[in-house]
């Protein structure tokens, strides 16, 4: 299962015809996915991936530091900071033993400025977790670095602990 | 709802209110003196309350307003509705102010149809200035009202008309996001693409058939292309990592667009049809936000390879990238004009994002937008309006800005934040 395929059976996304609208060429109903070139939509079975484990997952561990997804960053800044260096240790661990889990990392950013720039600064912190993953031995392919940008805030406030929420990535696991 | 004449002299501004659904709301900010607005009045055309679906003449007088370059004058208190050339009195035009006058009719045809016909008529020369006919159905009365609008704006300016163009934008409704179109006075809004996740940087083929834009649909910034008439879309870039920023080559075949594959955004061209991407961009930072020139022959984009982003232009086959913008720490999101002499583009200031204009051949610059959090200008197909996002009040909203600085036009959409917006081409197939 790659994520194309998990991306497009979980895909949610509706295409509306317009309505009440007298032009000729108005758009027609869409269902999503189907036009999608060279893509297939695949079943997902989420629950595969603990088939036949007796013990839990650590994944699934609430007391596990796999619990924590979230590794924040200063202002204007991309670097990983010491004091997520467990995090990322623990992710690069699990990744290493179960070469065939990956996952997306997904950076952020607070909420002025241009959306596609944004964009830009939030890749470079995905990017940043992604290459400390790899220092850490993790393979290339278990890794797909995103951005959301300032387009998903987490907090949607003001305040200087808002925005520091929003500097952010998270790490996804697939079938997440 | 109080008077035209009433809100002018209160508060300079005008409000008026779309004939049919009244769904939309213009509101022109007069911005300076306003001094070369040219004086005319639209009388009511016979039967156009009776015969077609909406009047036309409420449509053509809107739309003259908000082009910044008319001012409306008052018809009601001159009594005087012509429907012929003798029937204009013209002194009494005179003493109103008026500089040219429009009127018409609307008339039975056969199979149904109306015959629509109208003339402008120069008050001070006593002679047609532009006039025209057309046999429709009833129910298109509003476009034959933006293409009166565009005959008179053309006769009186010698610049093309845009009031038959339509404008992009992301509309945020609860929790959905919205990718709509619509004509430029806000009306006839279509929903093209309804998601629970973002859509951003749509962007208009050439031809007005497709947009490009961007999805969150995948949990990634994915290009789409989507047919607007068949509603038939397709992935263009769904590299590993971002994919984003697209933006149409002049001739339609290509797309420039932002990928990540090797691990910071940097911009390449695909074609429209998707396929293998060139890189076109080399730096370590984040290169974005690319925009053709109208020959589309180069590229101006945003790269931060110096420090703060800053706007670059480069050819479009590779090539060293000139720095472009030098004043501010932080100027994004260029666009060029359909005539390729002038850039607008956003620049942080002082705690602003303001909209900026610059003739590329003399380096003049200047403020367009307000002070405040404005986003994404881009070009009306003429040049002569430039049309970004603004926040006020926890909203965004969209405003058009006649590039000469002489009036701001307010679009209010209801019932949500609009943001992201693009003026689509003359092409309104």
């Amino acid at each position: 299962m790659n994520w194309k395929q998990l991306v497009l059976g979980t895909a949610t996304v509706t295409l509306l015809a317009a309505c009440a609208s007298t032009k000729p060429e108005t758009p027609a109903p869409v269902t999503s996915g189907s036009n999608a070139s060279g893509q297939t939509t695949a079943p997902v079975d989420t629950g595969a991936a603990n088939q036949g484990q007796m013990k839990v997952d650590p994944l699934h561990d609430p007391n596990s530091p796999l619990a924590k997804r979230s590794v924040y960053f200063e202002f204007d800044s991309s670097s990983v900071k010491s004091s997520d260096k467990p995090t990322v240790e623990a992710h690069a661990g699990y990744l290493k033993e179960h070469g065939d889990r990956k996952v997306i990392i997904q950076g952020n950013t607070d909420s002025r400025g241009s959306r596609e720039y944004n964009l830009g600064l939030g890749q470079r912190r995905a990017e940043s977790v992604k290459r400390s993953l790899e220092v850490l031995g993790v393979k290339d392919n278990q890794v797909e670095a995103v951005s959301l940008g300032k387009e998903k805030p987490k907090a949607t406030g003001n305040t200087e602990a808002d925005f520091a929420e929003n500097r952010r990535a998270d790490i996804l696991y697939n079938g997440e | 709802m109080p008077s035209m004449r009433t809100l002018l002299k209160l508060l300079l501004t005008v409000v008026l209110f779309a004939a049919s659904a009244a769904q939309a709301e213009i509101v022109v900010e007069i911005v300076g003196g306003g001094a070369n607005r040219h004086a005319i009045a639209v009388t009511p055309f016979k039967d156009e309350t009776s015969r077609v679906r909406e009047p036309l003449t409420p449509v053509i007088r809107n739309d003259l307003n908000l082009s910044g370059a008319f001012r409306i004058v008052d018809a009601v208190s001159v009594a005087n509705v012509p429907y012929e050339p003798a029937d204009v009195r013209y002194p009494l035009w005179q003493s109103a102010g008026a500089q040219s006058v429009a009127f018409g009719k609307v008339e039975p045809a056969a199979d149904g149809q109306v015959k629509i016909s109208f003339r402008l008529m120069d008050v001070a020369q006593k002679k047609q200035l532009t006039g025209g006919e057309f046999t429709v159905s009833p129910d298109r009365a509003r476009q034959v009202a933006h293409t009166i609008a565009d005959m008179i704006y053309e006769a009186i300016t010698g610049q093309k008309g845009i009031f038959n163009t339509r404008i992009v934008y992301v509309l945020k409704a609860g929790r959905d996001y919205l990718l709509q179109v619509a004509d430029i006075d806000g009306e006839r809004a279509q929903t093209i693409l309804r998601s629970k996740e973002p859509i951003i940087s749509p962007s208009w083929s050439p031809d007005g058939r497709r947009l490009a834009y961007v999805s969150f649909e995948s949990k990634k910034p994915v290009v789409w292309v989507q047919d607007l008439a068949t509603g038939s879309r397709r992935a263009v870039a769904n590299f590993k990592g971002s994919n984003s920023a697209p933006a149409w080559s002049p001739d339609g075949s290509r797309l420039a667009v932002v990928l990540t594959t090797t691990g910071n955004s940097q911009v390449y061209v695909v074609s429209a049809a998707g396929g293998s991407p060139r890189r076109v961009s080399y730096s370590d930072g984040i290169d974005t936000e690319p925009a053709f020139t109208p020959d589309g022959s180069q590229l101006y984009f945003v790269s931060d390879r110096t420090g703060g982003p800053q706007i670059y232009r480069s050819d479009v086959n590779g090539g060293p990238a000139q720095r472009v913008t030098w004043e501010g720490g932080y100027n994004v999101s260029p666009r060029v004009s359909p005539d390729g002499k002038t850039l607008t583009w956003i620049r942080r200031e002082g705690g602003s994002f303001k909209v900026m204009m610059k003739d590329l051949a003399t380096g003049d610059t200047r403020q367009l937008s307000e002070n405040g959090y404005n986003e994404r200008p881009s070009f009306a197909p003429n040049g002569r309006m430039v049309l970004y996002a603004s926040q006020s009040g926890g909203k965004s909203v969209l405003y058009a800005a006649n590039v000469d600085g002489g009036s701001r036009m307010k679009l209010a959409v209801i019932n949500g934040d609009v943001q992201d917006p693009s003026w689509g081409p003359f092409n309104n197939p």
